[in-house]
């Protein structure tokens, strides 16, 4: 039986600005369990951050959960007390960021950074150095006892990020957060990276969050898609159900317009007209409406509800409402 | 005549010989890209060109006249004719500068006294589909993509017969990327511009590049036109950098060539072919040095290139 190791129910999450609330996340609803990798695909703005932020709770000081629980094993975090949180990041569940060039500390060299990160551990230094140097040459960094005596800018941006994965892997976490792994790296090496991870997915059987806006990444890499738009999930499902048989227009369109996804020279790219929503100033119905080629009246005047359409395939559309089941 | 001749173009920044011999020429209204890793030269071929880097050794003809090295006097006036888009679109733009300023200083730069610079702006934010109040919004008032067209339309703004484009697409959104591709597409065929672009997006290849060269350790190992590379590459390199272009389709995955590796450093150049110790293809006679060699109009520098 597949055990869920995240929950995440119901969320919304508001930022308080100036001019009023920002409904950052809004009745965000998916699941990770033991093992799996679920992806996270949406533009810029649809809350990707915001969400991996609440989840190790390391959110901007203007953030208001509003409502909803972020479970993981289980217990609700946003109520666990912060030495608890302290306990579980880093440990349980780890991140690796976007921006390769930036996650070391530049005036600290690998190794040291490595023995920094157990400091949990009780092992003897030489025991942790091993450890460091096991966890290096598992993502592929050759010589790698020679390799924890050098600085961060000896290394290449690709080393640099094999290296965040070795690190956030070394206290086998339960939970991997992947945000952008790939974005700052060439396609080669964003190849290399995302075998890298399937390889430790398997050696290691951690859960991963994967957040990219590069479909063809998340086609490669995941199991579940999560499609975000704008503060909520509107559509998510089985990698092959999401890329074959997408049900909400938003989905369509996203996969219509990756020129991978186009054989042909085309002179006009597809493309989605429009722009995306003040989440300060949400316009009641479905937040896609605007940019829909398919909205109909209903659109304008209630939210679609995130429907089951198929055993865990769910969108947010009136379009499918008559074809859901639950 | 080419627009743009580029001839054995060496670049070095002391031991590191970035250029090491890169040639390509560019017709009116065409369209060239660079592709290759990081790190394999193709910024500095566009900013030797603009003179914006140094080139040691070679030539480069912009209309026939020799521009390698000419001084600020000589390239100014040029500048007018050539633009440059560069790859961060928000870093390229002075934060203390409207964006009107912005997308007119190419006019105060050259001397156009008699142009009407507001009604300029609004022409340029017009073309480049961004709302015309805009022209009094500061850059950190922009998302990336809108930047991204600021970059494009202050580019335009001397309506330039080439454009130099560094990575114009990354960093953006699939569905903005379209959007600026075909702006691109669009102004190019209305005004017949030229254009050089670099990106490692192969895809955006695919739909803007009539011709492409592949760039490797500071050289070109393929050229051709687009149509010809995608359909068949003879150089192991432009394979693997084709195949590690991931499909958005989950059912597309597995069919790859492993690139291994990462290039060897520039200070230490691989004897022979250059490529051979990452090559999935490498033979014993990859241990000579290839030459550069041109088959109707494909050029390819590989001693056991792949089958036709």
């Amino acid at each position: 039986m597949t055990e869920t190791l995240l929950e995440i129910d119901h969320l919304s999450v508001d930022y308080e600005t100036g001019r009023g609330d920002l409904n950052a996340l809004r009745d965000i609803t998916f699941n990770i369990n033991k093992g799996e990798i679920v992806g996270i695909v949406g533009e810029s703005g649809c809350g990707k951050s915001t969400l991996i932020s609440s989840i190790l709770r390391l959110t901007a000081p203007n953030t208001r959960f509003r409502e909803g629980e972020i479970r993981f094993k289980g217990q609700d975090l946003l109520q666990a007390p912060e030495r608890h949180m302290r306990d579980l990041r880093g440990a349980d569940i780890s991140i690796v960021f976007q921006d390769p060039m930036q996650t070391h500390n530049p005036v600290l060299t690998i190794g040291q950074q490595m023995l920094d990160i157990q400091h949990r551990s009780k092992q003897s230094k030489a025991d942790k150095l091993a450890h460091a140097a096991k966890m290096l040459g598992a993502v592929g960094i050759p010589d790698p006892e020679a390799r924890l005596k050098q600085y961060p800018h000896e290394f290449s941006g690709g080393m640099r990020q094999r290296i965040a994965i070795a690190m956030a892997l070394m206290s086998e976490p339960d939970l991997l957060i992947a945000d952008e792994p790939t974005t700052a790296l060439d396609a080669t090496l964003e190849v290399q990276i995302i075998e890298r991870l399937q390889e430790l997915q398997r050696e290691f059987h951690c859960a991963i969050l994967f957040i990219s806006h590069h479909l063809g990444v998340i086609a490669e890499l995941c199991d579940r898609v999560v499609v975000m738009y704008a503060g909520a999930v509107v559509e998510s499902g089985d990698v092959r159900e999401i890329f074959h048989n997408p049900k909400h227009p938003y989905t369509r369109r996203l996969i219509e317009c990756d020129p991978g996804h186009i054989k042909e020279r085309a002179r006009v790219l597809p493309t989605i007209p429009g722009e995306v929503p003040d989440l300060a100033n949400l316009p009641g119905g479905c937040i896609f409406r605007d940019r829909c080629d398919q909205a109909m009246a209903q659109c304008a005047s209630d939210v679609p509800p995130l429907d089951q359409l198929k055993e865990g395939h769910h969108a947010a559309c009136w379009l499918n409402h008559e074809e859901a089941t639950t | 005549m080419s627009l743009l001749n580029v001839v054995d173009l060496h670049t070095s920044y002391g031991p590191v010989n970035v250029l090491a011999g890169v040639s390509f020429t560019v017709q009116p209204g065409e369209t060239y890209a660079l592709v290759g890793e990081s790190g394999s030269g193709k910024t500095t071929v566009i900013r030797a060109i603009a003179g914006l880097a140094p080139a040691q050794d070679g030539s480069v003809t912009f209309e026939g006249q020799e521009i390698r090295g000419a001084p600020e006097k000589v390239m100014r006036p040029l500048r007018k004719d050539m633009a440059m888009m560069f790859q961060d679109p928000v870093g390229s733009l002075s934060p203390r500068l409207t964006i009107r300023s912005l997308i007119t200083e190419p006019y105060r730069i050259q001397g156009m006294k008699d142009k009407d610079l507001d009604a300029e702006a609004k022409r340029l934010l017009e073309m480049v589909n961004l709302p015309t109040h805009f022209a009094d919004r500061y850059p950190y008032q922009l998302s990336g993509g809108q930047a991204r067209r600021v970059g494009v339309a202050r580019a335009l703004a001397l309506e330039p017969k080439l454009i130099l484009a560094d990575e114009p697409t990354a960093g953006l959104d699939v569905s903005v990327q379209g959007e600026l591709l075909n702006l691109l597409n669009d102004l190019r065929e209305r005004l017949g511009l030229a254009m050089v672009i670099i990106t490692h997006n192969l895809s955006v290849v695919r739909h803007v590049a009539d011709r492409m060269g592949i760039m490797y350790l500071g050289r070109l190992v393929e050229e051709g036109t687009t149509e010809t590379i995608f359909n068949n590459p003879r150089h192991p390199y432009t394979r693997c950098l084709l195949s590690a272009n991931p499909e958005p389709d989950p059912d597309a995955r597995l069919e790859r060539i492993a690139l291994k590796g990462e290039p060897p450093s520039l200070l230490k150049r691989p004897s022979g072919c250059e490529f051979r110790e990452r090559c999935p293809f490498a033979k014993d006679i990859c241990t000579q040095t290839p030459e550069w060699e041109v088959d109707g109009g494909h050029g390819l520098r590989c001693l056991a290139p792949l089958p036709q």
